[in-house]
């Protein structure tokens, strides 16, 4: 926990000099930057919907560092969360009570068969999870690329038609445009700022999956041998603990909780699928906040919902009079992973503190 | 026929080379124990690096170093965690991977006009091709041998790093330091400086690989211009079981899927795009599958070294 904190700062400030070597003024900056998260009801619900897929693909990635794993699929688990969740929204018509969890479960359930495919090929074949969960991105990349242009589903080149109303988890989403509600915004205009974005139920399901993923880790039998087998391969399969059944069971649930951000993406915010010119780095993103929030649920949350308001205070520093490179952020975030990477040098300036503590006393 | 195989030999060559270059990267790091995979953002700053700097000097030399020394920067900070303080190295590396493209885009938005892409270079101020006046026109040997100079580069160091790692002292050591750390330190070697040594070449591989790219396969930096193979070089140091020629073997494979795309698409064949270029991974995979034996890494790839402090 000390070492987050300490490493957040540190980047902070390191990106500070960047800024002001690079002939920028990082108080401005961040005042802007700072600005642009709270400044307004609407920028506040704009990073919530930010932060909501970036939390759940890094549950994925903690959940399977938590049992061993390294899941780089959670890109390709979410692509493929995606995808199945707008063919599906698009293509069935079905009352919202039935539609949107159909919906919901079908690209977590891609997306976890996307990850026991790696996990399935690391205890059959022995194939690194890191290999495979690569080269299963690129397949899922080009596979959601090819579905954009489908006839039928295709509304013209390189975007699919949205999803049905019934599939759509986006609040008040015909209501907002109309008469009434119109005249409603007229007299609301805290009300009318939140929902011009597209708010959704997205961040509830959020929460549920961080419940859910801690729960499990922690309460269950299911996570206790999960994690066991991460912790000591040889140790598990002695106490009666199928080492191959785990590891695909791992990645199953990672997969679905990487599938489970690509469907609320499209179902809350996108609507649709658009063909993508590179990687879109949910998924590595969602590498950083597992390792920020120390591989736990609730610390995902809090990271995930850290990386939102950079991202999206972050785009704003943009803009004049600051015309700062919103880049920036990545190296914020560079750094601060790079300094998690070390707690020993916490350990470190500890045990010189000490040492020169102890020379003074002398 | 022969001037299609020709096209196909020429075209594998030439996008093989980049990952190749990054590849051996990840073979030097990771025979002295040090996981990289960093790889990618190493590839794509040196990139970015070698545009600007032949965008600005004019010469490419000075731009293909530059690559190098710009990658090599990040491969020192990946040292300094990862060997000096016993930074866990898979993490390091993420952060790398944030670093680098971080950087690269940040400094090019302030050099060029707030863009996230160099220049254009002329094609003076890119690597050079010296056989192209000599070759003769149409031949099969001009379409396989026309190459940029990275080409024949690449395959050079793929020598000189199988010579250095398995006929020279300095090898023995990087090897040694890579499966069993303790036993090479009780032996006198200076575990840290050989680790320090290879991060940081293996930074400047992975900046020539970014270089081959922007500098002689494209002739500028963007921002999609790597996405993805510096991870691709990662899986083929892993496919070619952490040695210099297996990972050729395996860059080879992909730059020859890559060559197969875009001469498919020049037939009459109608395979959707996305198919074909989608058969690299998947071929992977099934060979993978196929492997008796299951790849090793070195012993010690990953684990932090720290001496006793007594």
């Amino acid at each position: 926990m000390g070492m987050t904190f300490f490493s957040i700062l540190i980047a902070f400030f390191m990106s500070g000099i960047i800024l002001f070597v690079a002939g920028y003024d990082p108080l401005q900056v961040y005042r802007v930057m700072i600005e642009g998260v709270f400044g307004r009801p609407k920028y506040i619900s704009w990073v919530i919907i930010k932060s909501t897929p970036l939390i759940i693909t890094g549950l994925s990635v903690a959940f399977a560092f938590r049992t061993g794993l390294f899941n780089i699929g959670a890109e390709g688990q979410f692509m493929m969360g995606s995808t199945i969740a707008a063919l599906l929204g698009y293509f069935l018509h079905l009352p919202p009570l039935i539609h949107i969890p159909l919906v919901f479960f079908a690209g977590a359930l891609a997306g976890g068969l996307w990850g026991g495919i790696a996990g399935f090929l690391k205890s059959r074949f022995g194939i690194h999870e890191v290999i495979s969960t690569i080269m299963l991105n690129w397949i899922a990349f080009y596979g959601h690329n090819f579905v954009v242009s489908i006839p039928g589903f295709a509304r013209r080149t390189n975007i699919s038609f949205n999803i049905q109303d019934s599939a759509s988890i986006i609040l008040l989403r015909n209501w907002k445009f109309s008469e009434a509600g119109r005249a409603w915004f007229a007299d609301h205009p805290f009300w009318k700022d939140i929902l011009k974005t597209p708010v959704n139920g997205g961040i509830l399901v959020a929460v549920i999956l961080v419940l859910v993923t801690w729960y499990i880790l922690n309460r269950t039998t299911l996570g206790y041998r999960l994690r066991a087998v991460g912790f000591n391969r040889d140790a598990a399969e002695f106490g009666g603990i199928s080492v191959p059944r785990s590891i695909v069971l791992s990645m199953f649930i990672a997969g679905m909780l990487g599938g489970a951000a690509g469907s609320l993406q499209v179902m809350g915010v996108a609507s649709n699928l658009s063909t993508i010119a590179a990687m879109e780095g949910y998924g590595f993103d969602g590498i950083a906040i597992a390792l920020i929030g120390n591989n736990t649920a609730f610390g995902c949350l809090f990271a995930g919902l850290l990386f939102g308001a950079l991202k999206f205070g972050g785009a704003k520093i943009q803009s004049p009079p600051v015309r700062a490179p919103m880049e920036i952020i990545n190296i914020m975030i560079g750094t601060i992973v790079f300094f998690i990477a070390m707690p020993r040098l916490l350990k470190m300036f500890n045990k010189w503190r000490q040492k020169k503590g102890r020379a003074e006393n002398a | 026929m022969l001037s299609s195989l020709g096209f196909i030999i020429g075209t594998t060559l030439m996008y093989s080379t980049p990952l190749l270059f990054t590849s051996l990267g990840g073979v030097v790091s990771e025979n002295s124990g040090v996981v990289n995979i960093g790889l990618e953002g190493m590839m794509t700053f040196g990139a970015f690096m070698a545009a600007t700097v032949g965008y600005f000097t004019g010469n490419p030399w000075l731009g293909f170093l530059s690559g190098g020394l710009g990658a090599g920067f990040l491969g020192l900070l990946h040292a300094i965690a990862c060997v000096s303080f016993g930074a866990s190295q898979v993490v390091s590396g993420i952060a790398i991977n944030f670093l680098g493209p971080g950087l690269a885009l940040f400094l090019s938005r302030k050099f060029f006009d707030g863009a996230t892409m160099t220049y254009t270079l002329s094609i003076e101020m890119k690597m050079p091709k010296y056989f192209n006046h000599i070759l003769p026109e149409g031949t099969f040997i001009r379409q396989v041998l026309n190459q940029d100079i990275t080409v024949f580069m690449v395959f050079s160091l793929v020598f000189v790093i199988w010579f250095v790692l398995y006929r020279t002292r300095l090898g023995l050591r990087i090897r040694a330091v890579g499966e069993h750390p303790k036993a090479a330190d009780t032996l006198g070697v200076n575990v840290y400086r050989i680790r320090y040594l290879c991060v940081i070449f293996s930074g400047v591989f992975a900046g020539f690989g970014g270089a081959a790219m922007s500098i002689a396969v494209a002739s500028n930096f963007f921002q999609t211009l790597i996405s993805g193979q510096g991870f691709i070089a990662l899986a083929a140091m892993i496919f070619g079981k952490w040695k210099p020629q297996g990972a050729m073997i395996a860059c080879l494979i992909f730059g020859a899927a890559q060559a197969m795309v875009i001469f498919i698409g020049g037939t009459a064949l109608r395979v959707p795009n996305e198919f074909l270029s989608m058969m690299p991974y998947v071929l992977t995979l099934v060979i993978l599958m196929g492997f008796v034996g299951k790849a090793v890494a070195p012993a010690a790839d990953g684990i932090p070294y720290i001496k006793d402090e007594s």
